[in-house]
């Protein structure tokens, strides 16, 4: 057999190959020849055709038959053989081949060897490549190889000795005798990997940690010596002498400083010589003042040091080297919590940060000008962050469309920049903002009433220009159905009235619907849209037409709401207006978990849209049922997170209406019902189910009390009172029937006077069962900030013994506890 | 708080060395080398010289027509283990005497042995320039 090729010429072989089959030709057949020298068991040549096979392995060619002939080769007497043989193993072997535990012996006899460069070879693939069996076996070895005298084995051993503890945790007790005299070592070498083992044993284990704290001292004058003596060469990169040392040095203390205030008075001083002092016209300089910031920011440090540290990352944003920036942005987010002030300082330079053309840096100025934010620089920052979306990339328009919308609600200087704000965000980033803002807008619009005119002209305007963004159309269609006549009627103090006939809004809101860019929620929008103006509009009958047309739509969604809004016409017109009169004014609380509600005045709002959602099946046929449904039932919007408090004064003008309207036969009373859009049928779905908020208030002790009995129906009343807010008292009223015949489709609903809100939630069921066998029970809560006597007016519709009944009542006589 | 991995690969993807600290699959360990190709070679000048990986983050830099990356926590010090990225380019380059990439072709087991002179356990260990190369002289003279 003739000698094998050698690496050069094998490497300059496969280098020739053109294409990728033919240098897979070449590989195959040099692996066949290595594989019969192999079994030649041929000593002298095996070095070579493990070096070859590596090459190939290293280009991505399966080499595993190697296996064994690497360790022959660990096994093997001359140097360069062991060399290839444990290069061998490491790129070839790892744990998981049962292979390696044969290297296991070969190990412990080369850590025993007489020449260094052995023994250090054998620390160096145990350090990269050992598993925890192997650790086991040879911790004992390492150690030993700790205290030697010998540095360059030193070395090797600590950080074999890190590998080792990384791998099997128990075994740093072993190693902390030997560790006693690393840090008192002059080779920089040793000591840097020293500093290594210290710190790993220092995160690995609490106890260590407590222990090594006393090396703190001895730490900081190690430091100290490195940055005051002057030059040396060997370990010196660019004039700063061994940075990489400073480095670690610096995050030992910083994990040793955590929490801890004695070590962090120890280390202050030399910390703020060290930001002083380096130099920063280079990378390594700012290398180092990186570790020390973060370093002063774990730690316990002092006021002044941590302004110093602020200082030192706003320097770094000023920086022409785009990596520093983005390291100074990064450290600043993680800042800017706890010390805010400081980093206001800087915020002009993190606003310019977001016309840096590298996506990350931009990413991370954006959370950083999020997070700065506040009541005093909110115009300015948000001119800034609305310049920028208009700018960048897909992949942040959602984000910073949310993150425009949370810090507009708390700050905002005002209703109409705010409404500015949202519609330019609409119009810029419309189809990026997320589902649920959609709501909360609606919500903003609706709690501004003065500026209900203006904003439903700009957003006509806004239509007119583009139909495509949804989230835009949507607030848009909404609008124009709640406000459709304040916008015809040509009346707008903020802007320039616009002139708009009827005709031209319905030409709009129609488009909307045939448009193939609407998705069917906007469809639904737009249908319930033009079904409101029916009532604010005079020419009802283009409505008709267009409502009884989609009462054949193919969309399902589209066709129940056109059927009932036919109905409406046909069946119900006398209850029409009062069905789709102005939505009241929703109220937002103060909100921080899953369970939040929104306040409504008077009744709750039913929605055509919830009783149609899933599950169908509990869907009542009859159309009658419902719009009782509607009327009596349910409840309200969800979850919107923010803060801002209720305003209970404002509301006071809808209410008004409302209670005027009691005595009508026309409507019930306070019960506007609008449809809610559809696009919150999660959260409608929450709310049909009685929160349980309620259930854990501590009941205040106000004695319960009957409000109305007659007829066999009884209504009591117990109280409590809710625990977030002293002035809102929780009624539950108990309906209960004492006749022989079960009292069906029973709806409450109450009012009460101006100063007044109320919420009245689902009840438990709508049929009261005879001879007392059950109750319903519905919850209402009563927000009393003036703490004025309660009264209440009541009424009651069900049906018994077939025929319907409905009472009035009046309720004074409130225990006096539920509403001081 | 470790290096995960040390990876040279030219520009058409081609891995000159790869040097593992942690265990991988032969897959696993061929996708990371293309996802790290991947990703880096798209950055260009503009770019900073760190980018978020799975999990990672990795930090790199381009000599020639050669990237050299490392992959470490998303904790670590980026700066500072860039200059160790250069620290070992000059120990290389003084070591082959105007190290070019052939160079890391013919020799690869040479530059493996200066690895692990200068990173061990995934940690870096010697920093000392002329240390390394008086060691690597002395192994070299034991061929």
């Amino acid at each position: 057999m003739p000698a094998p090729i050698r690496l050069r010429e094998l490497i300059r072989t496969i280098r020739t190959a053109r294409t990728q089959a033919e240098e897979r030709e070449m590989i195959q057949k040099e692996c066949a020849a290595i594989r019969s020298s192999f079994r030649e068991e041929d000593n002298t040549y095996r070095c070579r055709n493990v070096a070859k096979l590596l090459y190939m392995h290293m280009l991505g060619y399966p080499a595993h038959f190697g296996q064994l002939e690497c360790l022959k080769l660990i096994a093997s007497q001359k140097f360069t053989d062991k060399r290839i043989g444990y290069l061998g193993a490491m790129l070839l072997l790892d744990e998981r081949q049962d292979v390696h535990l044969l290297m296991t012996n070969c190990i412990k006899n080369d850590l025993n060897h007489s020449t260094q460069y052995v023994q250090g070879l054998a620390l160096c693939t145990l350090g990269c490549m050992g598993s925890s069996e192997m650790c086991r076996d040879l911790a004992g070895e390492v150690e030993k190889l700790l205290k030697t005298s010998n540095s360059y084995l030193r070395k090797k051993a600590a950080l074999c000795a890190v590998h080792v503890i990384r791998k099997v945790p128990e075994l740093m007790e072993m190693f902390l005798p030997a560790t006693k005299n690393l840090l008192s070592e002059k080779n920089h070498g040793v000591l840097h990997t020293s500093v290594v083992l210290l710190t790993e044993m220092c995160e690995r284990s609490p106890d260590m940690l407590a222990h090594f704290r006393k090396l703190v001292p001895q730490l900081v004058r190690i430091l100290k010596n490195l940055i005051m003596s002057g030059y040396s060469p060997e370990h010196d990169v660019s004039g700063i002498s061994d940075p990489f040392l400073q480095v670690r040095i610096l995050r030992l203390l910083r994990i040793l400083g955590k929490g801890d205030d004695d070590s962090s008075e120890a280390m202050n001083d030399i910390l703020a010589q060290v930001a002083t002092n380096t130099e920063t016209s280079k990378n390594v300089g700012n290398a180092i003042l990186y570790e020390t910031v973060l370093t002063i920011m774990d730690i316990k440090s002092e006021s002044g040091l941590r302004v110093l540290a602020i200082n030192i990352l706003g320097r770094f944003l000023l920086n022409n080297d785009k990596n520093i920036r983005y390291v100074a942005l990064t450290s600043l987010l993680k800042t800017v919590q706890t010390d805010h002030n400081a980093v206001q300082r800087h915020r002009s330079t993190i606003v310019d940060c977001l016309k840096d053309l590298d996506v990350s840096i931009k990413r991370r100025a954006m959370e950083l000008s999020f997070a700065l934010v506040n009541g005093n620089n909110i115009r300015g920052m948000m001119k800034e962050l609305l310049y920028f979306l208009d700018s960048c990339d897909p992949e942040f328009k959602a984000d910073c469309a949310s993150g425009v919308f949370l810090a507009a609600e708390k700050y905002a200087p005002s209703k109409r920049w705010h409404i500015d704000t949202i519609m330019r965000v609409l119009t810029t980033a419309g189809s990026y903002v997320r589902d649920d803002s959609v709501p909360n807008l609606i919500q903003l619009i609706t709690n501004s009433v003065e500026m209900h005119a203006y904003t439903v002209q700009r957003l006509y305007k806004a239509l007119l220009d583009d139909i495509s963004q949804q989230p835009l159309v949507q607030v848009a269609s909404w609008c124009i159905g709640e406000y459709g006549d304040l916008l015809v009627s040509g009346q707008c103090e903020e802007e320039e009235p616009i002139q708009v006939t009827e005709d031209e809004v319905l030409d709009v809101l129609e488009g909307l619907l045939v448009s193939n860019l609407s998705t069917p929620v906007t469809r639904g929008y737009a249908l319930t849209a033009i079904m409101k103006l029916s009532t604010r509009f005079t020419s009802v009958n283009r409505i008709k037409k267009v409502v009884s047309i989609y009462g054949s739509s193919i969309d399902v969604e589209l066709q129940q709401r056109a059927v009932e809004y036919n109905a409406l016409f046909k069946k119900y017109d006398h209850m029409r207006p009062a069905l789709l009169e102005r939505m009241p004014i929703m109220e937002k609380t103060a909100s921080n978990g899953p369970t939040e509600i929104v306040q409504t005045n008077g009744e709750a709002e039913p929605s055509v849209v919830e009783a149609k959602h899933p599950p169908p099946v509990t869907q009542p046929t009859n159309q009658a049922n419902d719009l009782l449904d509607l009327l009596g039932g349910n409840d309200v919007v969800p979850v919107i997170q923010t803060t801002v408090p209720t305003k209970p004064a404002s509301a006071g003008g809808e209410l008004l209406d409302l209670l005027g309207d009691l005595s009508l036969s026309g409507g019930p009373a306070p019960a506007p019902a609008t449809s809610v859009p559809s696009s919150q049928p999660a959260f409608l779905l929450d709310g049909l189910t009685s929160p349980p908020l309620f259930n854990d208030i501590a009941a205040a002790g106000i004695p319960p009390m009957t409000a109305y009995n007659k007829n066999g129906l009884k209504i009591d009343f117990t109280f409590e009172r809710a625990n977030p807010n002293p002035n809102i008292a929780v009624i539950t009223i108990h309906a209960s029937n004492s006749t022989e015949a079960d009292m069906t489709d029973f709806v409450f609903q109450a009012a009460v006077p101006k100063t007044f809100q109320l919420q009245l939630l689902s009840p438990s069921s709508n049929v009261v069962p005879a001879l007392n066998q059950g109750t319903v029970t519905q919850v209402i809560r009563v927000l009393n900030p003036q703490k004025q006597q309660l009264r209440m007016r009541i009424k009651l519709t069900y049906t018994h013994k077939g025929s319907a009944v409905q009472d009035l009542a009046e309720v004074n006589n409130f225990p006096p506890q539920s509403w001081q | 708080m470790k290096i995960r991995f040390i990876l040279i690969q030219n520009r058409a993807g081609k891995t000159r060395l790869a040097k593992w600290y942690m265990q991988f699959d032969d897959d696993e360990k061929q996708k990371l080398i293309e996802e790290v190709h991947a990703v880096v070679t798209v950055r260009d000048a503009k770019h900073t010289n760190f980018v978020e990986f799975r999990n990672f983050k990795i930090i790199y830099r381009r000599y020639a027509g050669l990237y050299f990356c490392i992959c470490v926590d998303v904790t670590d010090n980026n700066l500072a283990y860039l200059e160790g990225i250069h620290n070992f380019v000059e120990v290389l380059n003084e070591y082959f005497h105007n190290v070019c990439e052939l160079d890391l072709v013919f020799n690869f087991y040479k530059v493996y042995t200066v690895v692990d002179e200068m990173f061990l356990a995934g940690e870096i260990r010697e920093t000392s320039q002329t240390k390394v190369l008086k060691q690597l002289l002395m192994l070299q003279s034991l061929e």
